[in-house]
């Protein structure tokens, strides 16, 4: 008997919390919205922001209350995710265009030397801050991996002191465009199939002495386009993607090959 | 009202729950790699150590004190404490969707927090009123608060520091954080003599 009385008091006291925490969410509970939550599954969770909104909760949340009006922003979920999304929300589904990020850059490390031997954190927004990285072209790609830090599909690697991006595992979500301290990775739709990989606006004279394959403004590949899609700004090819035709002509005239044409972007979502 | 001040200074400065009583311990370690994480979580802390004392104290000295059962006080404050999150958390996401919002994940994470049902129970043990209980609590928060604060300022200028390999992260973090503990030790003896 004497045990029996401890038992029910703190089974009561259970009993007094289970109904007060029922009754609680009966009266106070609030319906996540049906939209909201179905929306939300079928995005792909990346929280990547290439949508624009915070993360995938707030497009879903966005989209739910109705202030935002495009089902097609989710890059990484592509065509798939913007046709589920238009059928939840009942309307018509647009094609999403699949992006892929680059590096505009060429330099290896046997063709660019560097200006000094750098032993700092290996963080290329800290390398840039002492006098624009080790290497003699500020343009360049710094090598220490920012990006392949913040890239959620690690398609990022670093070859030969340079940021490769593997389009396959891409999912352009454009985190790395953004986190490099030198701005050289860019997006560029998936049906691309010629980029110009450099940055450099120094005159073709001074880019000559540090890189080999650096833009030297020459303008041969402007005069050879045939769709009028090229032009040299400052000292560097600029690739008009509204008029390009991937020919592929400006890559066969560069003598400094700094015009890369071929499968390794348009393969980037099979 | 002397006896208050150092009620609070002490919950704050002298027996800081993280680093003197060493509760608590895995949000400090866990959720102190972001300023601003580090003091929503001592926020949150801090509110719910204040509710449940509220909630706790009456049910201790109501309940448990009059039947004699106060060795059940542990299992009870931790199933009071658990139900009254949940509680808070429904009503805070009905009424005040912004606190809810700021306070976010750490709210749940709190629930079985050694450091709340701590100061619980400290309470009782060292006998406090009502009132003391709840200034005690309110100490003890804002000490939870200033040491993940702290910590987390600490921790940003390790993250930047070139480690030797094998202390990169956890073990610098220990290490780091037993040297703060150190460092808060300064403080005993500080209050008795602070209102004299």
């Amino acid at each position: 008997m004497q045990i029996l009385i401890p038992i029910l008091i703190l089974a009561a006291i259970a009993i007094v919390c289970a109904v007060l925490l029922t009754v609680a969410s009966v009266l106070f509970g609030i319906k996540e919205d049906e939209k909201y939550v179905a929306i939300r599954d079928c995005l792909p969770g990346a929280n990547c922001g290439a949508c624009g909104y915070s993360g995938c909760d707030a497009y879903a949340k966005a989209l739910a209350d109705g202030s935002a009006d495009k089902t097609n922003l989710c890059v990484p979920g592509g065509d798939g995710t913007a046709k589920t999304i238009a059928e939840v929300l009942g309307v018509e589904a647009e094609d999403v265009v699949e992006k892929v990020a680059y590096v505009a850059c060429n330099g290896r490390c046997h063709t660019v030397d560097k200006k000094y031997e750098y032993v700092g954190e290996k963080s290329c927004r800290i390398a840039n801050m002492a006098y624009s990285g080790d290497r003699f072209c500020t343009y360049a790609c710094l090598g220490y991996g920012d990006c392949v830090a913040v890239c959620p599909k690690e398609a990022i690697t670093i070859e030969d002191g340079v940021a490769r991006i593997d389009p396959r595992k891409c999912i352009g979500c454009g985190l790395c465009a953004r986190t490099c301290p030198n701005g050289i990775i860019h997006l560029v739709n998936d049906t691309t199939r010629v980029v110009v990989e450099c940055s450099n606006h120094d005159k073709g004279a001074s880019t000559r002495k540090y890189c080999t394959n650096g833009c030297i403004g020459c303008g041969k590949c402007q005069k050879n386009c045939e769709a009028g899609a090229i032009t040299v700004v400052n000292n560097l090819a600029v690739i008009d993607y509204e008029k390009c035709t991937n020919c592929g002509k400006c890559a066969e005239v560069c003598p400094v090959k700094c015009i890369h044409e071929g499968n390794f972007i348009c393969g980037a979502h099979f | 009202m002397k006896e208050l001040i150092l009620i609070f200074m002490a919950g704050v400065l002298v027996n800081n729950y993280v680093l003197q009583q060493f509760l608590g311990i895995c949000p400090f370690l866990g959720v102190s790699k972001k300023f601003d994480q580090a003091s929503g979580m001592g926020i949150a802390v801090t509110f719910v150590m204040l509710c449940a004392t509220l909630a706790t104290f009456p049910i201790y000295t109501y309940v448990l004190v009059p039947l004699k059962l106060e060795y059940l006080q542990t299992i009870v404050f931790i199933l009071v404490i658990a139900a009254l999150v949940q509680f808070v958390e429904i009503v805070l996401k009905r009424f005040i969707p912004a606190l809810f919002k700021a306070l976010g994940v750490y709210l749940p994470l709190i629930t079985t927090n050694c450091a709340v049902l701590g100061v619980t129970l400290n309470n009782i043990t060292d006998g406090y009123s009502f009132i003391e209980s709840i200034v005690s609590s309110l100490g003890v928060g804002v000490g939870f608060w200033l040491a993940m604060v702290l910590f987390a300022g600490v921790r940003s200028r390790i993250e930047n520091c070139p480690a030797p390999k094998c202390f990169k992260g956890l073990p610098v973090t220990l290490v780091s954080a037993s040297i703060v503990a150190l460092a808060f030790f300064g403080f005993s003896g500080v209050v008795e003599n602070l209102l004299k």
